[in-house]
């Protein structure tokens, strides 16, 4: 099915299961412990060993020489698999990194051996045996000591274009009454997923089948073929649960390469997941990034000028982190300018990280719009309002399909008791606590892919669902149900959904934020189909039947769905295709965050005490699973403000803080109630369902919240994240 | 034979702790190393009560508990997320107290009463608990889920037992099943997807029923 005019009215909109608060469809496995995520996977026939993966212990260099004897001759020990012979390996294409070192080390706790053993505890010792001696060279690590010599890449895949401009920002910039240029850096991030990257590989013959925790089959499959050098028709890949992913999953890793040559050496499927210390430096991170922001307005807050730099490293073929993405669309402004700066690193690979780019671009713009706002004596929020734009600021010609920006701000507003915020910082105590308010917009593009699904009735009246689509913890499985049941006019409990087996119709998977609209659009396609197919098979005109209440009625004439099906299942199989929609019209989801914080006068303590988020992004499918969405993008925006970075040793060139208790996330007693409003929305040039993403949505522009929440209790304003308490304690006023 | 538990022992004391008391004739000898490599594993036999069933399991002495019920004993619902306590996703109540599996080993719970989350309930029977982290929404993907769910479960009956945490400000006061308290006494919990509003939720609900 082609999608390339705005969606008209269709079965969707009766809206019986759509748009209801659901509970999840497998919630009842995953709180007994009974969905199967990759390293769950057993057969008791299978002869099942276990690799253990030894990273290197150099950031840059060589190996020049691996000892794997005493290894080999310890007990349970099968094999042990090194490049020297492993055979040709070669690297993916969404992760550029080589998954195994040798001769060259590209960065540090790069694969260097997988010892496979009959158990985890012999594999474990015996990789402890191995002895490598390495050749250090001298490599780059600190993205502060090299932004002078960052060029600005060419555009690539993915994060837009590099480099823009419109009218004459410098002129403009320099011109303007009131102005703001400051610097803002955001440090390396770890996805920090509860289940660590894993993978089961058997062979049979050729034929490579993986049990492994991959967001994006598509992109998995191509890249592991890749890899080893095999057709994509060999591979099988299963992902029905994934422990968490954000970004860091979106496609494989050294787990799954590693797997798949260990059950090659030893004939046996072969388990591998990567233990928690190796995940921070092994896999990829959100990268570092050094921001400048200039602001120009005028004296009653038009923004005149606005731009924006940001500077990351990388390793060769590596992109740099698109910072710049939001400044190009959030507010309005006749002179613009963004510029992306890639720096050459040794660090491990920079990637993904949940909202790309926004995430981290609105941690430094969300902070220099509070900033400007008070230079210029305007209300935050208003002067967001202020500058609002209906078209990209850009590309004027081009209107935003929906943009209820203002209206979340002003619901937010409202919602929260912003009036009583102070616009003198540094004014509200409760007892030891310095109490302040504050906000920031969010934005996050709406893109859509090419999504396919088969959907099956069969006798009992049943309709089951397949396609290659995963489920991070996103709410899939609940969404694609919904939207079957309401295609076919069947109640939620006749839906059978299954997902995450690469065998199924492509899918893009989930990243971007594309997941949901794209798999639900999708689900519609191969529903359309099957109605057709029932309606024949019915006797039927499918353009009036109308299916509700497990029937089919067209006219005076009704009939069990499941009549149609008692010859033999029905199937109907097919593909969305989105045509240009997203070219002639800005797809994109707007929120507004606000946030309390109370910060501790004499420890600068920081605790957050109340967090809203209202959203506009299209029809809200479930807005249960939704919401968990975003509460979940608001938790790690807490991270993101006040405790996560990576350190980086300058000197050894990785990260230091590679485990859970050294590399803080936010816990319970971190996070207050968070309460979410969805504004009434419907966007019918985004899909059939007229629905958008929210789940990257709802981290972007959070840290700025709270940054700005922090400065209105202080008065301090920290630029540097995270903001920890050194960087308050000097200025904190102390206990009166 | 029970090994004693000491106080600060280290993983590392207790592998060769365990080792020590196979050489005394208590458990096989391990055979002779072989050159270079580690030493032969040491097998033992372990006999626990699993989920109301008694298991008996002959593990390497290294096998952590966590791993003896995952591989072993292919109960999966309990999960490997750091392997060295510091996540929580492993927690099981071992004679009446949640623990994380990952940082005691097997042999140190012959006799031991093991209850993880398929013991609490099924997809068909499910615990209370687990169909209010259903209702509220109280996960996402789902991997943290068999630990909130087990350690949730324990720490309102450790509140209900008069057991302090770190914010319990009055120790003569009647123990209340707060949100602070809650938050609290769950923080070694990590749930990184950010569950953790509606889990509160969930086990506020499970705490305000009358018992």
């Amino acid at each position: 099915m082609k999608f390339d005019t705005p969606a008209g009215t269709n079965p969707i909109d009766r809206l019986v299961v759509v748009g209801k608060a659901t509970d999840r469809i497998d919630g009842k496995y995953k709180t007994t412990g009974t969905a199967p995520y990759a390293s769950d996977w057993h057969d008791p026939a299978a002869r099942l060993a276990y690799g253990y993966v030894l990273g290197a212990g150099i950031a840059k260099g060589g190996i020049a020489d691996m000892d794997i004897g005493r290894a080999k001759a310890s007990p349970g020990v099968l094999a042990v698999v090194t490049a020297g012979n492993a055979g040709k390996v070669d690297r993916g294409a969404f992760y550029v990194a080589r998954p195994l070192a040798g001769p060259d080390v590209d960065h540090y706790h790069q694969v260097v051996a997988l010892v496979v053993a009959e158990t985890f505890e012999q594999a474990r010792a015996a990789a402890h045996l191995i002895h490598v001696s390495y050749v250090e060279d001298k490599g780059k690590f600190d993205l502060a000591a090299v932004p002078d010599k960052a060029p600005v890449p060419k555009p690539g895949e993915f994060g837009g274009p590099t480099e823009t401009e419109q009218g004459d920002f410098e002129g403009a910039f320099a011109a303007a009454p009131v102005a703001l240029d400051e610097t803002y850096t955001t440090p390396d991030q770890t996805h920090a997923m509860m289940e660590p990257h894993a993978t089961v590989a058997a062979w049979d013959d050729d034929r490579l089948t993986l049990w492994t925790s991959n967001q994006q089959l598509n992109w998995g499959i191509r890249d592991l073929a890749k890899t080893l050098g095999i057709p994509k028709a060999n591979i099988r890949m299963h992902s029905p649960f994934i422990g968490g992913s954000f970004g860091g999953k979106g496609t494989i890793l050294a787990d799954a390469v590693m797997a798949s040559l260990g059950a090659r050496a030893t004939g046996r499927p072969v388990k591998v997941a990567l233990s928690r210390p190796l995940m921070a430096n092994n896999t990829t991170h959100r990268p570092a990034t050094i921001q400048r922001l200039r602001i120009g307005a005028t004296r009653d807050g038009r923004i005149t000028a606005i731009g924006h730099e940001s500077w990351s490293g990388n390793i060769v073929d590596g992109r740099p982190e698109a910072a710049t993405t939001s400044t190009r669309m959030l507010y309005a402004g006749p002179n613009r300018m963004t510029r992306l700066h890639l720096a050459h690193l040794d660090l491990p690979e920079g990637n993904a990280m949940r909202a790309p780019g926004e995430a981290p671009g609105m941690m430094a713009l969300e902070i220099a719009m509070d900033e400007m706002a008070e230079r210029l004596g305007i209300d935050p929020v208003e002067f967001r309002v202020v500058n609002d734009t209906q078209v990209d600021p850009g590309n004027p010609a081009r209107p935003f399909s929906k943009r209820q920006l203002v209206e979340c701000l002003r619901t937010g507003a409202a919602r929260f008791g912003w009036d009583r915020r102070s616009a003198v910082p540094g004014q509200v105590r409760d007892g030891r606590w310095l109490v302040g308010l504050g906000m920031a917009s969010a934005i996050r593009g709406a893109p859509v892919m090419k999504s396919a699904a088969r959907v099956r009735l069969e006798g009992d009246g049943r309709v089951t669902v397949e396609t290659d689509m995963t489920d991070v913890g996103t709410g899939s499985y609940t969404i694609i149900a919904q939207t079957a049941a309401e295609m076919t006019g069947l109640p939620l409990d006749r839906v059978v959904v299954r997902l995450g087996d690469s065998a199924f119709p492509e899918s893009p998977g989930s990243g971007g934020q594309w997941g949901a609209a794209s798999s639900t659009a999708g689900v519609y396609a191969a529903c359309v189909k099957l109605r057709e197919a029932v309606a024949t098979r019915l006797g039927f005109n499918s353009a009036d039947a109308v299916f509700e209440d497990g029937q089919v009625r067209s006219g005076n004439r009704t009939v069990p769905l499941a009549q149609a099906a008692a010859e033999g299942p029905v199937i109907g199989e097919d593909a969305i295709e989105f045509g240009d929609l997203s070219k002639t019209y800005a797809l994109q989801t707007f929120g507004a965050h606000f946030v309390e914080v109370g910060v501790d006068a004499d420890t600068g303590e920081v605790r957050v005490r109340r967090m809203l988020a209202v959203c506009a992004s299209g029809r809200i499918l479930n807005p249960k699973s939704a919401r968990s969405q975003v509460i979940g993008g608001m938790t790690m925006g807490v991270g993101a403000a006040l405790i996560e970075e990576l350190a980086v040793d300058t000197r050894r060139g990785f990260f230091v803080n590679h485990d859970l208790a050294t590399y803080e996330v936010p816990v319970h007693a971190d996070i207050p109630h968070q309460e979410v409003i969805f504004l009434d929305e419907v966007d019918p040039v985004s899909s059939p369902l007229k629905a958008k993403g929210v789940g990257e949505l709802g981290i972007s522009g959070v840290a700025a919240a709270v940054a700005n929440a922090i400065h209105n209790a202080t008065g301090i304003r920290v630029r540097d994240y995270p903001i920890t308490l050194d960087k308050l304690l000097p200025d904190l006023p102390g206990a009166a | 034979m029970r090994i004693p538990r000491v106080a600060n022992m280290s993983r590392r004391d207790v592998i060769a702790a365990a080792t020590a008391c196979a050489a005394m004739g208590t458990l096989p000898v391990p055979a002779a190393a072989q050159p270079g490599g580690t030493e032969r594993p040491v097998l033992t036999t372990v006999d626990m009560t699993v989920n109301g069933e008694r298991r008996v399991v002959e593990l390497d002495t290294r096998t952590s508990l966590l791993d003896a019920v995952r591989e072993h004993l292919h109960l999966t619902g309990a999960k490997k997320g750091c392997d060295h306590g510091q996540c929580g996703a492993c927690t099981m109540i071992v004679d009446g107290r949640r623990i994380n599996s990952c940082l005691t080993l097997a042999v140190m719970h012959r006799g031991s009463t093991v209850t993880t989350i398929e013991g609490l309930g099924q997809p068909d029977h499910l615990h209370p608990m687990q169909a209010a982290f259903i209702e509220h929404d109280g996960y996402q993907c789902g991997f943290c889920t068999p630990g909130q769910i087990c350690s949730g479960v324990a720490v309102l009956a450790e509140i209900k037992a008069g057991i302090p945490s770190h914010v319990t400000a009055d120790l003569n006061a009647p123990m209340e099943a707060s949100v602070d308290e809650i938050r609290e006494r769950m923080s070694g919990n990590l749930c990184r997807c950010g569950a953790y509003s509606n889990i509160v939720e969930a086990m506020t609900e499970i705490a305000g029923r009358p018992a």
